[in-house]
């Protein structure tokens, strides 16, 4: 009976979605606002990457909410979780994991800085190729967790995990200020535009992506890191 | 053909979201309800990138090769959105994640129909 309703309640649902959508046909036209980004950002930005115009420069406040997000949900495990935590460092190994094999260190060995050299360029590219500062964190925080799991004496230092965010935090909120005091809006883009399709493009674009990625980046760590050592304390 | 295409791909994308509503709905694994919510996610952004695209569209991003092509582009505004939208759902899925640890920490189990303060 309960699964009869919930089968009637979901087949409603998707019908009355489909029915909303059958009004707007598949692969035809676009809004005008994107028409208006999509002349804006090479002419006036001389930002090659539409998206990343549109997700730093005309959505920028959107976006310091969205790392504000971000920093929460970090800061959320780090309490939900919170216990006594003993110290966990290179003498004192507490992860119960398994020594992963010679094969899989020797590899992660040779992997991790090519995968930290990928995310950076990821980000540091963000605005002439597809990706930025969010996928370029996430990529470099794959990397630690490369390492993570196959060293079990591997430990991220907590504090420089905290540093880098909290700059990284005040890089964007800063920039946001000057803009604010040279161009007379919060984020607004007062740094010269530059040539399109080069690296040096952009203005403030390129730099806040940079401080984004560092900030994902150690975010995630983090992140990872709580999750990874928390099974432990268990027995 | 485009009638096909456009139930056959919102159809995938409305499906993926019910499954998600539907685990959510009737497992009693916590760790299955996040997974359902994760799911109802990804059919989100699916939908939001298919009502973005337009036919024979390219990437929005300037090559040097060929600056004028912007009216050849697909709509960047809800890939955007969607960018913000795995941000935040990376966000949920951990932070619904850590609290199921700390049910299981409490009640050692993860079954919510065993969990009686959930019920009033």
């Amino acid at each position: 009976m309960k699964k009869l309703l919930i089968f009637g309640l979901l087949i409603f649902i998707g019908v009355e979605i489909l029915d909303v959508l059958s009004e707007v046909p598949f692969g035809e036209d676009r809004m005008k606002v994107s028409n208006f980004y999509l002349e804006k950002s090479p002419e006036v930005l001389k930002v090659s990457n539409v998206v990343t115009a549109i997700v730093v420069n005309f959505r920028g406040f959107d976006t310091l909410g969205e790392v504000t997000v971000l920093f929460l949900a970090a800061a959320g495990i780090g309490s939900i979780l919170y216990r006594r935590r003993s110290v966990h460092t290179e003498l004192n190994p507490k992860r119960t994991s398994t020594e992963a094999s010679n094969i899989v260190q020797a590899g992660a060995k040779v992997l991790f800085p090519l995968i930290i050299l990928l995310g950076a360029y990821i980000f540091v590219h963000g605005h002439l190729t597809p990706g930025g500062g969010f996928q370029g964190g996430a990529i470099i925080a794959t990397g630690f967790l490369l390492m993570l799991i196959s060293y079990r004496k591997f430990f991220v230092k907590h504090s420089g995990v905290t540093w880098i965010e909290s700059i990284a935090g005040i890089v964007f909120v800063g920039l946001g200020l000057l803009g604010m005091v040279y161009g007379g809006t919060f984020l607004e883009n007062f740094l010269p535009a530059g040539e399109l399709n080069s690296l040096i493009s952009g203005g403030i674009i390129g730099i806040i992506y940079i401080a984004v990625g560092f900030k994902v980046g150690a975010e995630l760590t983090g992140v990872l890191d709580t999750l990874l050592n928390i099974s432990q304390d268990e027995e | 053909m485009q009638d096909f295409l456009t139930y056959g791909i919102y159809g995938t994308a409305i499906f993926l979201m019910l499954l998600g509503v539907y685990a959510v709905l009737v497992k009693r694994n916590l760790i299955k309800i996040v997974i359902g919510l994760s799911i109802l996610d990804s059919g989100l952004h699916l939908l939001f990138v298919a009502i973005g695209f337009i036919s024979g569209g390219t990437a929005p991003i300037f090559s040097p090769m060929a600056i004028e092509s912007a009216n050849k582009m697909v709509d960047p505004v809800p890939q955007a959105l969607v960018l913000t939208a795995i941000v935040i759902g990376f966000g949920v899925t951990a932070v619904a994640l850590a609290l199921v640890i700390r049910l299981y920490r409490h009640h050692n189990t993860i079954n919510i129909d065993e969990i009686k303060n959930l019920k009033w």
